[in-house]
């Protein structure tokens, strides 16, 4: 359909604005960057040096990786035409992982194996975890049989549960990461370094692989799919997998942020990751969507959350303004998706007419 | 097929039957009248969700903003009530409580019906705006000071039996309840309109074709869904003697668990009031019978997600094979 469209610049007439228009209708990744540009923009003229200065620039840089890390996860199985429900309960319970390992193989400064190993085996017991239970959503959805959204809703009870279970409720606290946290190389903190180095990789894999490809034709049309010879249960067990690795990550950004793993943290996650997918251009019924439209997606919700939650400060006491956000998320996922339902049928009723 | 129904609930009796002996066995409190009593009383508030559930289930869609609906409708009708009614009796507050969770239900069905969004991502959206809406713009503490028809109706009892240490009562809310169960068993096995539930769970395009009007059809599932959401939420509240905004809010997994183990899938077109029945007697003993054989309460979410899973699990593998006998013997 999108490809379709395009076709019709042809047919443009040579009027500046409607050539605008047209621009801003077709082109997914325009209009997005044109709604992050006026964000900011807007925000920066709004709420001047509290917005655009360095700080505030840089404490942004840390905390999007966090949700932008699960968006992707998120992306990757909606593309397929599935989601990932528990991709936060999975972060979560290798945040624990890592922390188990940290608390119990150096419980405190000097005492047990030296950091230089223990670090690296926290990493890995994290991203192992996530794996695993990439791997068992995948298992579930390939294998079994069972549709993602109740599969992915079990089994993010499951991972939350066995959190719960190992920590016992209260939250696991280390500070053995947090040089990952606060950390910059060349003034870059290193969460959005790793950010950046998933949407490189993201980017090949999608683009330029014979399973990025797969992912997209699983998505538009999978009894296509099925009868070009992709193997589907391959193709969902990678996706899911790929997801669960993506939880690990979170996990250990997590960890390195807050200096501690808590079974229940980023509740939010899953509706800002979903609401950044469908933003990105991600069709809710798999298929489209594209690195770049996450990337804006995700700088428009950053700028959207800190601008807000600084005009919020002023207007509401604090507590209320964390349940404006809760409404503010809902109400955007709602909104965006209205309006993509429009720009759908424009574009259809282009395409019919000139049939 | 019809067999496979059949099976499937036994199975889920038989299983109840089995715990209830485990525990039983145990711990022979379960075994009192005063428990079951207990139990019955946590099947309640469950039961009357899990119809709402179990018909946005057999459309073949699912709803995750069900228990906002809920706490939202509760908290607004006891705010309302104080401020303009305080000396209301309880139907009243049933009947606004309905209204509003009804009103929220058409919310979802607009999104769903109109833009034939998908129905996962629009309840995800509306249960953070309902919540959010609710928690600043219409209050965030608890309130416990509620009317006194309130503490009357949680006072009220149905059934009442004397027990050494004062007495078993069994609450009347059960009826409604019941009454809930009733009607939407008749709704879908003998009208028109239950038939179109079903058929739109199994193929949409073939209910159109057919002649089902599929949008008026999502309009009633999610309409009635926050209808019935707003009658459990009030039925929480009111049995419970307070409205607080946190409550019920996390509970729509536990409910979605119960429906799903009583046969209702996601892919539609299945699921019966009998099997949810089972379902939430099975989760409200998993819930809350555990703690009587030393599981701690830490457990609950993974018993939680494990009866999900299961409950998935089962029906799916059933269909493989189903699927690949067929395969087998169109073959030879």
């Amino acid at each position: 359909m999108r490809t379709l469209g395009k076709t019709h610049f042809m047919k443009v007439k040579p009027s500046f604005i409607s050539l605008i228009g047209r621009l801003l209708f077709d082109s997914q990744t325009l209009r997005l960057l044109v709604i992050a540009v006026v964000l900011f923009v807007a925000f920066s003229v709004l709420l001047r040096d509290q917005f655009f200065s360095i700080r505030n620039l840089q404490s942004m840089a840390v905390q999007l990786p966090e949700f932008g890390i699960l968006a992707f996860g998120i992306m990757l199985t909606m593309l397929t035409g599935g989601i990932d429900l528990s991709i936060v309960g999975a972060a979560n319970l290798s945040a624990i992982a890592a922390a188990l390992v940290l608390t119990r193989l150096a419980p405190a400064e000097g005492s047990g194996m030296p950091l230089t190993v223990v670090i690296p085996l926290a990493m890995l017991a994290a991203l192992a975890v996530g794996s695993l239970c990439g791997l068992f959503n995948g298992f579930l959805v390939a294998r079994i049989g069972i549709t993602p959204i109740l599969a992915t809703l079990g089994t993010g009870s499951l991972y939350t549960g066995l959190s719960f279970v190992i920590t016992g409720g209260p939250a696991m606290g280390t500070t053995q990461l947090a040089f990952i946290g606060n950390g910059t190389i060349l003034g870059l903190p290193i969460p959005m370094i790793v950010l950046l180095a998933m949407i490189v990789v993201g980017s090949i894999m999608l683009n330029r692989t014979s399973f990025g490809f797969n992912v997209y034709m699983l998505g538009t049309n999978p009894k296509a799919a099925f009868y070009s010879g992709i193997n589907a249960t391959q193709v969902l067990l990678r996706t899911y997998w790929l997801a669960g690795v993506a939880a690990g990550i979170a996990g250990i950004i997590f960890l390195a942020r807050t200096n501690s793993a808590k079974p229940d943290y980023g509740q939010s996650f899953i509706l800002l990751s979903v609401l950044i997918a469908i933003l990105g251009g991600v069709s809710a019924s798999g298929g489209f969507g594209t690195i770049s439209g996450m990337v804006l997606a995700i700088l428009s919700i950053q700028f959207l959350s800190t601008g807000l939650n600084m005009l919020m400060l002023d207007w509401f006491p604090s507590s209320a303004a964390i349940f404006f956000r809760q409404f503010a998320w809902g109400g955007l996922l709602l909104l965006v998706m209205v309006l993509n339902y429009y720009v759908e049928q424009r574009r259809n009723r282009r395409v019919g007419g000139s049939e | 097929m019809n067999r496979i129904f059949g099976r499937n609930e036994t199975l889920v009796a038989v299983v109840i039957v089995l715990l209830s002996l485990v525990i039983g066995l145990l711990n022979p409190t379960f075994f009192t009248v005063g428990y079951a009593f207990d139990l019955l009383r946590s099947c309640i508030v469950m039961g009357i969700f899990a119809m709402g559930v179990l018909i946005v289930l057999v459309s073949g869609g699912i709803d995750v903003s069900f228990t906002a609906v809920g706490v939202f409708a509760l908290y607004s009708t006891v705010k309302l009530m104080k401020v303009y009614a305080p000396d209301a009796p309880i139907w009243v507050a049933f009947i606004s409580a309905g209204i509003i969770g009804l009103g929220l239900g058409l919310i979802n069905g607009f999104l769903i019906a109109h833009f034939k969004l998908p129905t996962l991502i629009v309840t995800l959206g509306t249960l953070s705006m309902f919540h959010g809406f609710l928690l600043f713009a219409i209050g965030n503490r608890i309130i416990r000071d509620v009317p006194p028809a309130f503490t009357e109706f949680a006072r009220s009892a149905l059934v009442q039996i004397p027990l050494a240490r004062g007495t078993a009562n069994l609450h009347p809310a059960i009826l409604i309840t019941f009454g809930v169960a009733v009607v939407v068993h008749l709704l879908l096995n003998y009208t028109m309109l239950g038939r179109g539930i079903y058929a739109v769970g199994g193929a949409r395009e073939a209910a159109e074709r057919a002649g089902f009007n599929v949008t008026r059809i999502q309009y009633f599932i999610y309409g009635f869904v926050g209808l019935l959401s707003g009658i459990a939420g009030i039925t929480f509240g009111a049995l419970a003697r307070q409205a607080n905004p946190q409550d019920i809010v996390n509970d729509n997994l536990s409910v979605i668990a119960a429906v799903v183990l009583g046969g209702a899938q996601l892919t539609g077109g299945r699921g019966t009031v009998l099997g949810t029945i089972l379902g939430v007697i099975l989760v409200v003993i998993a819930n809350s019978s555990l703690i009587l054989i030393g599981v701690p309460p830490v457990w609950q979410r993974v018993v939680i997600g494990l009866i999900i899973l299961v409950g998935t699990g089962l029906p799916a593998v059933q269909t493989r094979r189903a699927r690949k006998r067929l395969a087998s013997v169109s073959g030879s």
